[in-house]
């Protein structure tokens, strides 16, 4: 037991789906207790094993000083640290801060807006820290997270998908939603959920965040030919993964 | 000893949703102070719903919650429709229950068997179960997969579902995708009766509190999905629209959470207590027998009692998604057109841990210009205190270790969401 590596999962901002997503791995999670020890997940337990950690993920984004502090904390203490979900990844919805004044913001949702304390800012971890390993999405896709603990713990490399939602849906021969009028992001979203939204018949909502070199402006441009407004245009790219840069930047373009 | 102060504080509170802690401060004997802190931090979505296309609501308040990301989306839906005048199809309401279902058999399993039970078997949580008996912790994952996969069929993945929209749905399944559930939902059904026998087992400390119990009114049927009012065991009975004018929020300053009091009444009491008091007569004769055959009354007012009811529930769920499945023909249309209309509305849901209204205010281009959201846990969070404070003076001599511990199952009796809350625990006790 003693030898068996620990794993920490450490909450900051966010709703808590993807620390979930573990206890959702209803087959796996068994199987990957016998081999790791969990050192820290008060989502789960109330025991405790102080670090150094040999493993730790991190669920939720960077928005009070106290946060600020505690990643850093984390990343000496730990060997691998694995951000997980588009909070940790990309400073998630309460992102939209980002694009406004959270001073107004604490005031429209409290009363006293004086006794919160809040960064102007919600930001990834790899904005403060180095980050070893990013499962992108909100919520991560469970087979990504199983591979990558399994991963981490025999010491490979990840199978973390590249490229667009469209090469999922061409393996599961879903027809093209955004050819048959839909508006799609697909084409510039990180693959990984295995193209859900178009199979229910929806356009894609971008929700794993922007791929790798993502052609965001000949998107926009054929969506405004379907006729999306610029209002629509910067709704779209400004949702859970707005501060991702590409998806920050096409933004503001209709902005 | 009549001088000494004693603290007993729990600074980040495990098996719950979101980051919270306890602090409760005694002197000599009486109790001078009891806390949630709630630390969890604000993300301001009542802010940047602001500005947002109505539509897009339900799935932008689903990320309050990983754990009832349904519960969000519908409150979301109801309220819209409500505002936009759509009354969708029967078939699409009851598409929705059964949604709702697997977001309750969960929810529910997870809550019994690996947030709660923990407490009342001595473990600090299911990991350790899983080593001395394995069969719980098993019963249990199967149990929640069963919630997750009616999630996931009819709402396309189980957290934040991506299939709900105001009006209806994106793709309505067909009625054999759904009739390929039923093996798994009768074995739930038989492992939920088994549950609620099993909880009926552990050990309950003995302790009442007089609560005022509310939850919606779904017009005679067992609150789920939505409901028209909101109601009490002591005569409150108002359409939903009207929850703002008797619920008020308070900011205090140990947490990032309002509080909600019902307006010169007080602390009130969301969630599986309530709806079964207020609705004990629409179970389904399952889940009645269930909860007679362990000698359950139809009210129960001892807090740490919630697992049995949470259990009965349960049961109730899984009657409740083999009578949709059974019943349901796949409508000809998955969903209405919405056209917006400016104007404001309620929308409630009943989330695993009780009632959560939304009130949004659109303009007639769509354009969301206020929401207001209002979590159960928030709603439940002054009678957590209270519960605390009759726990402690009924217990008070019991060690620190051990009133720590129960203080935080009495915590836990709720299955209190904190990041829903966080606009919401840290557990301290502390004895002068």
């Amino acid at each position: 037991m003693a030898d068996l590596p620990t794993i920490a999962i450490w909450k900051f901002s966010s709703c808590d789906g993807c620390q979930l997503t573990l206890l959702d791995c209803e087959d796996e999670l068994l199987g990957i207790l016998g081999r790791v020890q969990i050192a820290y997940f008060p989502e789960a337990t109330r025991a405790e094993i102080e670090g150094p950690w040999d493993v730790s993920l991190v669920e939720g984004s960077v928005t009070t000083p106290e946060e600020a502090e505690r990643i850093k904390e984390i990343r000496e203490k730990s060997g691998l640290v694995v951000a997980i979900g588009a909070c940790a990844t990309a400073g998630g919805i309460q992102a939209l801060r980002n694009f406004a004044n959270v001073k107004e913001y604490a005031s429209i949702v409290y009363p006293h807006p004086e006794y919160l304390e809040t960064l102007a800012t919600s930001t990834p971890h790899s904005d403060h820290i180095k980050i070893d390993l990013e499962l992108q999405g909100c919520p991560i896709s469970k087979a990504q997270l199983v591979d990558a603990l399994l991963a981490v713990l025999s010491g490979r490399r990840p199978n973390v998908p590249t490229g667009a939602v469209c090469v999922e849906c061409k393996r599961r021969e879903t027809p093209c939603v955004q050819v048959l009028g839909t508006p799609c992001l697909g084409p510039v979203t990180q693959a990984g959920c295995g193209a859900i939204c178009p199979s229910y018949a929806r356009g894609c909502y971008g929700c794993f965040g922007p791929k790798e070199s993502p052609n965001t402006v000949s998107l926009a441009k054929r969506w405004s030919e379907m006729g999306a407004s610029e209002g629509t245009l910067l709704r779209a790219f400004r949702t859970f993964n707005a501060n991702k840069p590409a998806f920050r930047e096409e933004s503001a373009r209709h902005g | 000893m009549a001088d000494e102060t004693r603290t007993i504080k729990t600074d980040y509170l495990a098996r719950v949703e979101g980051e919270g802690g306890m602090l409760i401060r005694l002197k000599g004997g009486e109790i001078e102070e009891v806390k949630l802190n709630i630390f969890e931090p604000p993300r301001f979505f009542e802010a940047f719903l602001r500005g947002r296309y109505f539509t897009e609501a339900p799935d932008i308040t689903a990320r309050i919650c990983g754990i009832c990301p349904v519960a969000y989306q519908t409150a979301a839906i109801n309220s819209m429709e409500s505002i936009c005048g759509v009354k969708v199809e029967p078939e699409i309401k009851e598409l929705r229950r059964l949604l709702y279902c697997g977001e309750w058999i969960e929810s529910h399993a997870l809550h019994i068997y690996m947030l709660h039970a923990p407490d009342f078997l001595g473990y600090p949580s299911a990991i350790e179960i899983a080593a001395d008996a394995p069969e719980i912790v098993e019963t249990a994952l199967r149990l929640k997969k069963i919630g997750n996969h009616v999630m996931t069929v009819v709402g396309g993945r189980e957290i934040h579902p991506i299939n709900v929209k105001v009006g209806g749905f994106y793709k309505a399944p067909g009625k054999a995708e759904l009739e390929a559930m039923v093996p798994d939902l009768e074995w739930a059904l038989e492992t939920s009766l088994e549950t609620v026998k099993w909880a009926s087992t552990l050990d309950f400390p003995d302790f009442e509190m007089d609560y005022e119990f509310a939850a919606l009114d779904a017009g005679g049927v067992y609150p789920i999905e939505g409901g028209e009012r909101f109601v009490s065991n002591r005569g409150l009975d108002i359409p939903i629209d009207e929850f703002y004018e008797h619920v008020v929020e308070e900011h205090a300053k140990y947490a990032n959470a309002l509080q909600g009091h019902l307006k010169e009444r007080g602390s009130y009491l969301v969630g599986p207590l309530a709806r079964y008091a207020l609705w004990y007569d629409l179970l389904s004769d399952e889940a009645k027998a269930a909860a007679e055959g362990i000698g359950l009354p139809k009210v129960v007012t001892n807090p740490f009692k919630s697992i049995l009811v949470r259990a009965v529930e349960l049961v109730e769920v899984c009657v409740e998604a083999l009578r949709l499945i059974r019943e349901y023909e796949q409508p000809a249309e998955a969903s209405l057109e919405v056209v917006p209309k400016a104007g404001a509305a309620c929308g409630a849901s009943e989330a695993p841990r009780g009632t959560l209204c939304h009130r949004y205010e659109i303009d007639d281009k769509g354009i969301i210009l206020d929401a207001t959201i209002t979590p159960p846990t928030a709603q439940n969070q002054p009678q957590i205190e209270a519960d605390l404070r009759g726990f402690v003076g009924q217990f008070m001599d019991l060690s620190n270790e051990e009133l720590t511990l129960r203080c935080e199952q009495a915590i836990r009796n709720y299955d209190p969401c904190i990041s829903c809350a966080t606009h919401f625990l840290n557990l301290e006790i502390e004895r002068t």
